[in-house]
């Protein structure tokens, strides 16, 4: 039964995680002189040289790709911030910090076009780096509570960190709902007469009369 | 709308804060639906005014960048413009097409749920019944026709199913993520018998049984991630 669910049928590509990252805004300083955008998305601008103005991130990236403008690094991005959260992250054993839903996503792009914007960059890597792998490690404990008697489970992580988890978390909490659940398995059951089989497959038996 | 006057320093961010909580664009409409089609289980309404709205817009931004090649304007200008129309195409595309994937999932289930027919777009219900043709066709072509009478339908194992146990349906007790947008008390997110409702804070991502939460996706105070 296992082997039919398509377990990776909802989730999200890191693509797709990084394209919704990508609307979240950020503070530029421009450059150039250029007039009001009217996206779709919103209005964005005037840009005039050296006045910051806020601008999605893709905007930002796009700009800055082509020199027109420098990127302030969100405030959650500096090396003091970081290291009070990676401290925080390995004090407690079960809590999460509070990080932007798409931290990782918006420090993957900012790593891979904005680099030299970020001060001390390297250690900022790193730090984020760190982060990750306390708060996974965190996750993957806290994995081990799942059982039948969980009908919510709260997951205030990362829009990265939940999509990873997300086939384990859906299957296993489903898998415990059948088994805990009465109705499921006295359907599979109900024919008395019958010689026990493997319980999973019900309807098929109606083929052996 | 008195915030033009009022440029206390205070006052004012509430009042920003206030305009981001129900100004919401079609850009973050098309999102959120995109969004929430990828993740749920089963078929949701189809949003043919925001789809219509969205395809407006990008038509007429096509025409704008169009106008902005012939003034000669400045070509990174353009080139925003475009990536701007591009991000939106392919929301739209991915929505549309999830849909699709969907359909042809579950179509012999939609068929038969008014509840679920109902969700389809005219288009979409058009694709539908040709999908249905085909696949009953080639089954019966392929296989079905070769089997003793009592097993020739595409619906059924035999004749003596009482229900159609061929037709896949979408698994609605299956988990999904969700994210709520503002407090939500006293969910009944456990139907085992036993009271044990869960309390939900704006910004707090939980892992539920679709069913339980089925409505507050339907109205949008919900969102899947």
């Amino acid at each position: 039964m296992s082997g039919q669910s398509d377990p990776r049928g909802s989730t999200f590509s890191a693509a797709e995680l990084e394209f919704l990252a990508e609307d979240e805004t950020i503070e530029i300083v421009p450059n150039l002189r250029m007039e009001r955008l009217s996206l779709i998305c919103g209005d964005f601008g005037p840009f005039r040289p050296q006045i910051a103005t806020q601008v999605p991130i893709w905007l930002a990236v796009a700009l800055k790709k082509r020199g027109k403008c420098t990127i302030r690094p969100p405030d959650w991005m500096s090396v003091e911030k970081l290291t009070q959260v990676l401290e925080a992250e390995r004090d407690s054993a079960s809590s999460f910090e509070a990080l932007p839903f798409h931290y990782v996503e918006i420090s993957r792009l900012l790593f891979d076009d904005a680099r030299d914007d970020i001060p001390d960059v390297y250690m900022v890597r790193s730090l984020i780096e760190d982060i990750k792998d306390v708060r996974f490690h965190k996750i993957g404990t806290g994995l081990e509570k799942l059982s039948s008697r969980t009908y919510a489970m709260k997951l205030n992580l990362s829009a990265m960190e939940v999509n990873v988890i997300r086939p384990f978390v859906t299957g296993g909490l489903e898998t415990f709902y059948k088994l805990g659940n009465p109705e499921l398995i006295q359907e599979s059951e109900r024919p008395e007469h019958r010689r026990p089989q493997p319980a999973d497959r019900g309807p098929r038996r109606e083929l052996r009369r | 709308m008195e915030s033009g006057s009022d440029k206390g320093t205070g006052g004012f961010s509430a009042m920003d804060e206030y305009e981001t909580l129900i100004s919401t664009t079609d850009a973050d409409l098309l999102k959120r639906s995109w969004r929430n089609e990828k993740a749920a289980p089963e078929i949701l309404q189809f949003e043919s005014s925001l789809v219509q709205r969205s395809r407006e817009q990008i038509q007429l931004m096509e025409e704008t960048v169009g106008e902005f090649m012939q003034n000669g304007e400045d070509p990174l200008t353009v080139s925003l413009y475009q990536m701007d129309i591009d991000r939106t195409v392919f929301l739209l595309r991915s929505y549309l097409r999830t849909r699709l994937q969907k359909i042809e999932k579950f179509m012999f289930h939609i068929q038969k749920t008014a509840g679920l027919w109902s969700r389809l777009s005219r288009q979409e219900q058009k694709f539908a019944k040709r999908s249905i043709e085909d696949m009953k066709k080639h089954l019966e072509q392929s296989v079905l026709s070769k089997l003793p009478d009592r097993y020739k339908s595409h619906l059924k194992q035999s004749v003596i199913s009482e229900e159609d146990d061929m037709v896949t349906e979408p698994k609605l007790d299956s988990f999904v993520i969700c994210r709520s947008r503002k407090f939500l008390g006293g969910l009944p997110v456990d139907d085992s018998g036993e009271e044990n409702p869960l309390d939900m804070y704006a910004g707090d991502i939980y892992a539920l049984r679709y069913k339980s939460i089925k409505p507050l996706i339907e109205s949008g105070q919900l969102d899947l991630v």
